[in-house]
């Protein structure tokens, strides 16, 4: 039990978001996720036994590292993780509900209903138009929220984004100012600077998502007033359905969303 | 078995619940069992190793450590996540039960099993309110345990066989009071969650008793 629940569950979402989505999953899954796992686990482990205080005196360590780390930065990009992924959820709860309502359709035997069985609806993809546009839109807006502000307060905590080597303390029960010395920081510094930048990417990714889904929201408004205008009585929604489909970039994999969509 | 079967189990929970119920299953697996199993288990991992007393008086660090952390908080916390995911097991119980009758009786005794209707609602509200009690066992207990919701940088110990009183320090105190607070938000999220999706089915189901008994008037 670990990320690997959480891939299942954001696995499902991919089906059904944009192809700058499914950039961003790819990339939290493999440069933040992974890296956090295998790698920068590995450099905080350590922390707090070699963190080490030029002083005998029991307890000024802790108390010094205490002040230092208020909170580990491993647990921040953890924190960091879990409510970046969270809006996601918001998106897999609105295809479920939407799914909900196509199956009572088509149990009720509806008329309007196009599908012809049950494993057609729960196989379906849906397209981010109407009340879905609107949930995947703020998803996302939560997102860039969420990611700005667990990036400002690791500047604000850390005073920038550097380990240093050296830092004073006179704590007490410090006896007075003692150097205590941080292990590994140019690995942490590294590892730092490098999730910080993946953070920066996935904001731009973000962004650019928001501002592609924006451009299609007007695009469509303006098709429609412009239909509207020309054949006020006519609805050729074959025409717009092919057009949508030829919009949007049809991702091959089937994965299927266990649990909570279901 | 680890923490993946009470994955599973949150998973076959939320086929058979209402929609507050899924919402609460994600928020207790993502806010609270996640964040339990990849950071708090950690910041609590060695907290005896590196809980250090101002003395060499062999045991005493042992039997302060023993005495101001009876239970340890990830241990209380394991234990709460286990009690206040296992009532949605009744629900789960009742509906096996109910589709091994239609089985055994090759007949549809029910409109829909999974349907939260008749005994299957006593069961389902059954389980909210165990949930939502748990819950409030554990903080309660949290506090009281703990004198609160803090942890402090320092203890004093006067325990035998500490000769005199001892400072005794305690590691990480503010991140662990960091996610103290953390747990106590989710907890009192899960609760409101609770009482307002048992609220909503006493509601729902009064308006439908309400319309019945209306009909039959009328009829």
């Amino acid at each position: 039990m670990d990320w690997g629940a959480l891939h299942t569950i954001l696995g499902g979402v991919n089906k059904h978001s944009t192809s700058i989505g499914k950039i961003w999953l790819t990339v939290l899954f493999i440069f933040r996720i992974m890296i956090l796992v295998v790698a920068a686990e590995r450099v905080w482990g350590d922390e707090q036994d070699d963190f080490v205080c030029n002083t005998l005196q029991p307890g000024c360590k802790n108390v010094c590292y205490d002040h230092f780390f208020p909170i580990s930065h491993i647990r921040l990009w953890a924190l960091q993780l879990i409510f970046v992924s969270t809006p996601a959820l918001l998106v897999a709860m609105h295809v479920a509900y939407r799914r909900h309502e196509k199956k009572r359709q088509f149990r009720k035997g509806d008329k309007k209903c196009e599908y012809k069985d049950i494993e057609e609806i729960r196989s379906q993809r849906f397209h981010i138009e109407g009340s879905l546009w609107w949930t995947y839109t703020s998803s996302i807006f939560f997102r860039l929220i969420f990611e700005a502000v667990f990036m400002y307060a690791f500047y604000y905590m850390y005073d920038g984004y550097q380990m240093p080597r050296l830092m004073k303390c006179s704590a007490w029960p410090c006896p007075n100012t003692v150097d205590c010395f941080v292990s590994r920081p140019t690995e942490k510094t590294v590892f730092t600077i490098f999730m910080i930048a993946v953070s920066s990417i996935c904001i731009l990714l973000n962004v650019a998502e928001l501002c592609y889904l924006l451009t299609k929201f007007f695009l469509r408004r303006s098709k429609k007033a412009g239909n509207a205008k020309q054949q006020p009585n006519h609805e050729n929604k074959e025409e717009t359905k092919q057009n949508e489909m030829n919009e949007l970039i049809s991702d091959s994999c089937q994965n299927t969303v266990i649990g909570f969509t279901s | 078995m680890s923490w993946g079967f009470l994955r599973d189990l949150l998973s076959g929970v939320n086929k058979y619940s209402t929609g507050i119920g899924r919402i609460w299953g994600a928020v207790v697996f993502m806010f609270r069992l996640l964040v339990y199993v990849v950071a708090a288990e950690n910041i609590w991992k060695y907290e005896h190793d590196e809980f250090e007393c101002s003395i060499k008086q062999p045991g005493c660090e042992n039997v302060c450590f023993d005495h101001f952390f009876p239970v340890s908080h990830v241990r209380l916390w394991a234990l709460q996540l286990i009690m206040v995911s296992t009532p949605s097991l009744l629900v789960v119980f009742h509906v096996a039960y109910r589709e091994n009758r239609e089985k055994h009786h090759n007949q549809k005794l029910y409109r829909n099993p999974r349907e939260i209707d008749g005994g299957l609602l006593c069961t389902y509200i059954i389980s909210l309110v165990l949930k939502t009690g748990f819950e409030i066992v554990f903080l309660v207990l949290f506090y009281k345990l703990y004198n609160g919701f803090k942890i402090p940088h320092l203890v004093k110990c006067d325990i035998r066989p500490c000769p005199s009183t001892v400072d005794c320090y305690i590691s990480k105190p503010t991140e662990k009071m960091i996610f103290l607070y953390f747990l106590v938000a989710t907890s009192c999220l899960c609760i409101i969650l609770n009482i307002s999706e048992l609220s909503y089915l006493i509601f729902k189901y009064s308006i439908k008793c309400y319309l019945k008994r209306y009909m039959k008037k009328q009829q």
